[in-house]
């Protein structure tokens, strides 16, 4: 039980769970599920009791019981129990203080990655304030590789994302080629097939092998599948750079996405297998998003930021190449509106980072919810200052399979121009060199980018 | 401003590609275009069912009809508590009881979802397709039913004692189509049904799966539910895409 006492009034939280949900920021997914505070005092009071929690009884008192949960087995079994010894005499509150602090910067910030559990960073998320999100994240540095380098400081990649409402060949061509034409694609080219087919996963992988042998280009391309199709099209033989799964924060969650960490450990496997990347090993893509335990019916009485970082601890045992939190997708009776959203898709990032994960975050919304293009600037300004890895690059900012709004390409080259941030150095290199871009970094349409439109449509 | 030099490739593609740029940012126009699309998405999400014109159409084509609400509110209740709008409030409830309840194959409901204009627009037309084609099931009256989720035709179609419920609902609007209709059909509707036990076609709209289209597939599925007495994911949607062809 934890208490915590204001102007003589008792707040009581019966457990650790109740304790984190009452001290997380207002969401409707938590006020649908039953779990958040019933005022914004209960709200600060406990939030004042979680700061004077030590880091030690995360270690001591896990959310959902060991046996039971295999997430929770992997969090406790992976913990990086020596180099906790760095942090394990500070409270909640004391860990804001520290990563804060001017001389924690990112060598020691890298030392403790794997030290801090999902329940820890969640939780000192929850006593921050935004700025201290952004600060904090800043100072992180997460780089990975395949075939370019992702993460460097002051480098902001996209995933280029050419869905089409029938997976025809040509129409996501036409937008894979807009998108290299605005400078996108270094995170990676990748589809979100509209039928759930592996003869149709291979037919795009295929197409987009093409692409990228004909142009040279220094990227990865991936179709966002289930983990089952895309082991079925490595064993067929279909040029899998990526291996993509959506997942989430308990074993029920992943269980109600048809996976579990065996199954991702087999497609992890099978990636390693074909040795595609040149030069680098992180052959995972996961995708993330705050509320998919409760509307899957698997989340233990505990709040959805918390789950979300606990999603974080399945992706870290993976070495992904990139992680996206799709933090606007899942709508507005678990992000109400952009308030919620935005302050969502910066913990999503803090809490990745700080535990080494390579964040990205598709900066987004459904028409339901409320938020419109404003608030989507908003959250991707914030998150380029803030140091994300990735941001998704789609036509117009509007997916037209998917129905939802994202950002676009032209969006992408905002944030670069605005804050000075360069595509991953080998993607970079050869836009230069296809006179795509200039040295200032500005989209050029040189004679020379035409030789791309020649390459492909020849 | 500047064009780009690849709009030949927008022949291939309905999405937002080939719109040039003001520096690097998107041009007035395009901006602008974008803002009108998501206008009338936002406007579909508040729009109402326009239940006095449905009745008036459908009782001309000689169809019963109750009208009915969950135990939403409001629309912003709709959006933060889809279990509310699952479940019938005590007057529909009643209002139900009172009416003719004798066992049929088929319990047609129409519901507002997310984008009732969807519905206003795209149920009577799609009807005037299906109901031709399967003249041999026996219908309950059609309810017509405000801030409803999918799973409220469970509810409806028990208290109706009908073998399969067909609720036909307004999708989440996209800026493309911000006007499209889904249908989802059960077998032996029952509170408490989850989705696997549901088939669906969606996308009903003329730019996307056309009236008489939606109507084929509709009516293949029906009767393949009360020979195989199965809906869902072990139902497989064989029937032949003539509107891909």
């Amino acid at each position: 039980m934890y208490k915590h006492t204001v102007n003589h009034t008792v707040f009581v939280f019966t457990s650790l769970a109740e304790l984190m949900a009452k001290a997380s920021p207002l969401r409707s997914g938590d006020q649908l599920a039953g779990l958040s505070a019933h005022s914004y005092q209960e709200r600060v009071a406990a939030q004042m009791a979680l700061a004077d929690l030590s880091l030690r009884t995360f270690i001591e008192e896990p959310l959902i019981p060991y046996e039971t949960d295999e997430v929770t087995r992997l969090i406790f079994d992976t913990h990086d129990a020596e180099n906790f010894q760095r942090i394990s005499h500070l409270t909640v509150g004391d860990f804001r203080n520290y990563l804060l602090e001017n001389s924690t910067q990112k060598a020691a910030l890298t030392a403790i990655q794997k030290a801090i559990t999902p329940e820890m960073a969640a939780a000192v998320s929850k006593i921050m304030n935004i700025q201290d999100l952004i600060l904090v994240s800043s100072k992180c540095e997460v780089v990975t590789r395949f075939r370019n380098t992702i993460g460097l400081k002051g480098h902001l990649s996209t995933r280029l994302q050419p869905n089409h409402p029938t997976d025809d060949m040509k129409g996501i061509l036409a937008s894979v080629v807009d998108g290299i034409y605005n400078g996108s694609g270094d995170a990676v080219i990748g589809i979100n097939p509209a039928t759930d087919n592996v003869a149709t996963q291979i037919r795009l992988l295929n197409m987009l092998e093409d692409v990228r042998v004909r142009c040279l280009l220094p990227t990865q391309s991936c179709v966002l599948s289930h983990i089952t199709n895309t082991i079925l099209a490595i064993e067929q033989g279909a040029p899998v750079d990526l291996v993509f799964q959506s997942i989430g924060g308990t074993e029920k969650t992943n269980s109600s996405f048809g996976i579990n960490l065996a199954l991702i450990k087999e497609g992890y496997e099978a990636a390693l297998s074909l040795g595609r990347g040149s030069i680098g090993n992180n052959v995972m893509y996961f995708e993330t998003g705050q509320g998919s335990s409760l509307s899957a019916n698997a989340h233990h009485g505990i709040d959805q930021q918390t789950l979300e970082a606990r999603a974080y601890a399945v992706a870290r045992a993976f070495d992904p190449l990139l992680v996206n939190t799709v933090v606007g997708f899942i709508g507005p009776e678990y992000l109400f509106d952009s308030k919620q959203i935005i302050r969502a898709g910066l913990e999503d990032h803090f809490c990745g980072k700080i535990m080494g994960l390579p964040m990205g975050c598709d900066v987004c919304y459904t028409n339901h919810a409320e938020a419109d293009q404003d608030d989507m600037d908003i959250l991707l300004t914030l998150l380029g200052t803030a140091g994300c890895n990735f941001i998704m690059g789609v036509p117009g900012a509007d997916d037209i399979m998917l129905n939802y709004q994202s950002t676009s390409f032209h969006d992408a080259l905002y944030a670069r121009q605005l804050l000075g941030l360069r595509p991953a150095p080998e993607f970079e290199e050869w836009l230069l060199k296809m006179g795509i871009m200039n040295p200032q970094l500005q989209i050029v349409h040189s004679d020379a980018s035409q030789k791309l439109m020649k390459m492909i449509t020849s | 401003m500047e064009k780009d030099t690849w709009h030949l490739l927008s022949q291939y593609t309905h999405a937002r590609i080939a719109m040039g740029r003001a520096g690097t940012s998107l041009p007035t126009h395009e901006i602008l275009r974008f803002k009108m699309a998501h206008s009338l998405a936002k406007d579909a999400i508040q729009s109402e069912v326009d239940t006095s014109a449905l009745t008036e159409a459908l009782h001309a084509m000689e169809i019963h009809t109750i009208a009915v609400k969950s135990q939403v509110t409001d629309r912003n209740d709709y959006l933060r508590h889809p279990n509310k709008g699952r479940v019938l409030d005590l007057r529909s409830k009643k209002d139900i009881e009172a009416s003719p309840r004798n066992k049929t194959d088929l319990c047609i409901i129409v519901a507002d979802g997310l984008s009732a204009n969807a519905v206003n627009l795209h149920v009577i037309p799609l009807l005037k397709s299906l109901l031709p084609q399967i003249k041999d099931l026996t219908l309950s009256p059609v309810v017509i039913a405000k801030y409803s989720r999918v799973a409220l035709s469970d509810a409806i179609g028990e208290l109706l004692n009908a073998r399969m419920a067909l609720i036909l609902i307004g999708e989440r609007p996209g800026l493309s189509s911000p006007n499209s209709m889904g249908a989802y059909l059960t077998y032996q509707p029952a509170t408490g049904n989850t989705d696997e036990k549901r088939n669906c076609v969606s996308n009903i709209h003329p730019e996307g799966l056309g009236y008489e289209a939606a109507a084929a597939k509709l009516s293949y599925l029906l009767h393949q539910m009360l020979i195989r007495q199965i809906s869902g994911v072990h139902l497989k949607d064989d029937h032949r895409d003539t509107h891909l062809i």
